[in-house]
């Protein structure tokens, strides 16, 4: 058994083709990387200058300033993940990465927005931008980021807790509301 | 666990456990009936419900594509993914956001009142409105409704606080925290809300009404229900008098199964019902059962919804809170004057950013995308949800290019809006942008017409045999031991949020079903 899982492992490292990784600036518990404020993120299709280039691509469709790096490797990591799914899903990723050129990572927003332009309509970035809406405001990174609190059931949820507490417009009359039920 | 035996000809055989079945299956059993209840999907619980806005889709919806055509939104933007419902025990009462209204007198009889209006097959309800009062009441009573009988109303939340007060500048008179099927105290073995919102994710303090911990539970309770879930039923078999006799089903190992009914109630969704129909058909029934007017998936009815959110200077935490407490009905009226027949309510809505971002804002990328989600704690939202008109066309039928994990064509969602539907849904996001405008907004934003969550009209009730498939009852015209007991038999859509309704017209046919077994007639 222990074998087993050796030899996997090895298998699993042996397929790394690059390594994404940073340091959370807020601490939080994130199950797909690794755990504590030190994060990374193995990559098994792209290498680094290709993860560069998605990772400016990712920053230009979504551009949020302040949220954490952590958050758009999860979309990078994801693209990689869906790549190797299949020779033609992974000779598309690398198509497209190809096609933005070697100096892409390194051009100013101004010119990453023009050369996304010319390509909006095709399926790369297609395919790129729906996995950046899908991956990066679904975690809990992006949840502290944009002010979302998560699940509220463990807390009581927000009755006691400001789901009223808006105060720059004028209270709802009763009549057109209800009692707090407690 | 009650378990009746598959060859057993005197059980009741209800299909889907979702608002319709769910309830058909306790009304059934009280009144003595063996019932087999069929779901396909499986049983979660208060506690294994995920607040994990990902996860929580993933455990309650209906994941199995389906095929699409025509010029409506989703067909681009949600191309496998048409409707939004739920595939647990419990049906879509799991992740539905629980308003209540009932439908108004004139949305009943839309034909008269609207007119002839061409490229539609609006019809009137075969149904009087005074008795469909009745049964609302009933169905109120059963479900716990806000703002009716002695239940209070919601409490406003900060996103209801927002939208009433913008929708009073703007002169609306009906405004309120809702019809809502959540318990604003505790009541019915049941506590009140605690307004964590998302209801979406399923209630984990069960204040919502779900036939998953209410009726499905005191259904069991009577010893004559046995639940099947993660079974899918495939076929319904007849014999020579063209009366139903059996269902073929799929159980959880995917093994194929069959069991004797002595009538059956179809509840799988206005979806998922027309498709079991159509694939039901036969030497005697070669269009599908119960199809010889061809009306078993035409006139499929959606809802016109999509979201309106108000940008603010000040934090709004539209999170905080039930997802939909809140509506406005001035607009629920047949007025001429606005360009279009029939009406809308303006409710309230929130969604997670995930969400947000995938169907809740329309598409876009760079800054400008960027910066509404940069706003997601000063957004005010609401969802638009007005009468679409049944369309002949409109319509659910068996896939040609996408089969199901048993290797059945799966339901195919064709629709080709009206213009009556495009002036509606204009005007209808119109008033809600200027809504938050006089509330203060720096900025309005729009969504993109989301996939459906409100399925109705493809099995539709009618006196004339050759205009619908069911009567006045929601039996079949063809088959007499068929009942259609959900969204499908609604004769046209009319902008209530159709769960009430569903429940009301079960809760009558289960009393129709003992009066004509009591008359000999079933």
């Amino acid at each position: 058994m222990t074998a087993q899982v050796a030899i996997d492992r090895r298998q699993f490292l042996h397929g790394v083709t690059g390594v994404l990784s940073g340091v959370l600036v807020v601490s939080l518990p994130l199950a797909s990387l690794r755990p504590g404020r030190a994060w990374s993120v193995d990559l098994h299709v792209l290498n680094a200058a290709e993860a560069a280039t998605l990772q400016a691509m990712v920053h230009t469709i979504a551009p949020h300033d302040g949220l954490d790096e952590a958050a758009y490797a999860l979309v990078i990591a994801a693209l990689d993940t869906a790549a190797g799914a299949s020779a033609e899903s992974r000779d598309a990723l690398l198509a497209g990465i190809k096609g933005l050129g070697v100096e892409f990572p390194a051009a100013s927003e101004s010119e990453h927005i023009a050369k996304l332009e010319a390509i909006e309509l095709s399926p790369f970035f297609q395919s790129v931008r729906l996995k950046t809406v899908m991956v990066l405001y679904d975690n809990p990174i992006a949840w502290a980021h944009f002010g979302y609190e998560g699940e509220a059931f463990s807390k009581g949820g927000y009755l006691t807790r400001g789901f009223n507490d808006l105060k720059w417009l004028p209270e709802v009359p009763l009549d057109a509301s209800g009692p707090m039920p407690i | 666990m009650t378990r009746h035996a598959q060859n057993d000809a005197d059980v009741v055989v209800v299909v889907g456990s979702g608002a319709g079945g769910g309830t058909m299956a306790h009304e059934l059993t009280r009144r003595g009936h063996k019932v087999v209840l069929f779901e396909a999907g499986a049983r979660q619980s208060l506690s294994s419900f995920s607040q994990n806005p990902g996860e929580a889709f993933g455990q309650l919806t209906w994941l199995e594509p389906r095929s699409q055509s025509g010029t409506w939104g989703p067909v681009k933007t949600s191309p496998s993914l048409p409707v939004w419902h739920c595939r647990t025990v419990g049906g879509t009462t799991v992740h539905w956001t629980a308003a209540t209204p009932r439908l108004r007198p004139y949305e009943t009889k839309a034909r008269t009142t609207y007119g002839d209006i061409p490229g539609t097959s609006l019809a009137d309800w075969p149904i009087e409105y005074e008795e469909l009062k009745r049964w609302y009441q009933v169905a109120e009573r059963r479900l716990g409704v806000t703002r009716r009988n002695d239940n209070p109303g919601m409490p406003a939340s900060n996103n209801f606080k927002v939208m009433y007060a913008g929708a009073r500048r703007l002169g609306y008179k009906r405004v309120h925290t809702g019809y809502m099927a959540i318990n604003s105290r505790s009541r019915d073995g049941r506590g009140y809300c605690i307004q964590q919102g998302f209801c979406t994710q399923g209630c984990k303090v069960g204040a919502k009404w779900s036939t998953l911990y209410t009726e499905i539970p005191r259904a069991e309770a009577t010893g004559r229900l046995d639940l099947r879930s993660e079974c899918l039923v495939t076929r319904i078999e007849h014999n020579g008098a063209g009366c139903a006799t059996a269902v073929v089903y799929r159980d959880a190992a995917g093994q194929e199964q069959r069991q004797s009914l002595k009538f059956i109630c179809v509840a799988g969704n206005a979806i998922e019902t027309p498709r079991l129909l159509l694939l039901s058909e036969s030497a005697r029934f070669p269009r599908g059962l119960a199809n010889s007017s061809d009306q078993v998936g035409r006139n499929y009815c959606h809802h016109l919804i999509g979201f309106v959110w108000g940008v603010f200077d000040k934090p709004v935490m539209s999170w905080r809170g039930a997802v939909l407490a809140g509506v406005v009905e001035d607009e629920n009226v047949h007025d001429p004057r606005r360009g279009f027949a029939g009406g809308y309510h303006l409710e309230l809505a929130s969604l997670d950013p995930g969400t947000l971002a995938l169907m809740g804002i329309r598409y876009g990328w760079g800054r400008n995308f960027a910066s509404i989600m940069d706003n997601y704690r000063n957004l005010a939202g609401m969802l638009i949800n007005g009468e679409d008109l049944p369309r002949p066309d409109n319509r659910i039928t068996l896939s040609t290019t996408v089969k199901d994990a048993h290797g059945l064509a799966v339901a195919h969602v064709h629709i080709e809006e009206h213009a009556n539907d495009i002036a509606l849904r204009n005007h209808a996001q119109r008033q809600g942008q200027r809504l938050y405008e006089a509330a203060g907004a720096t900025r309005t934003v729009l969504s993109a017409t989301p996939p459906a969550t409100h399925n109705m009209g493809t099995a539709r009730m009618s006196h004339d045999p050759q205009a619908g498939v069911t009567d006045a009852h929601g039996r079949s015209h063809d088959v007499p031991n068929l009942f259609i007991s959900d969204g499908s038999v609604l004769t046209t859509a009319g902008a209530a949020n159709p769960t009430l309704t569903i429940v009301a017209l079960a809760l009558r046919q289960a009393d129709y079903i003992g009066r004509a077994i009591g008359a000999g007639e079933i």
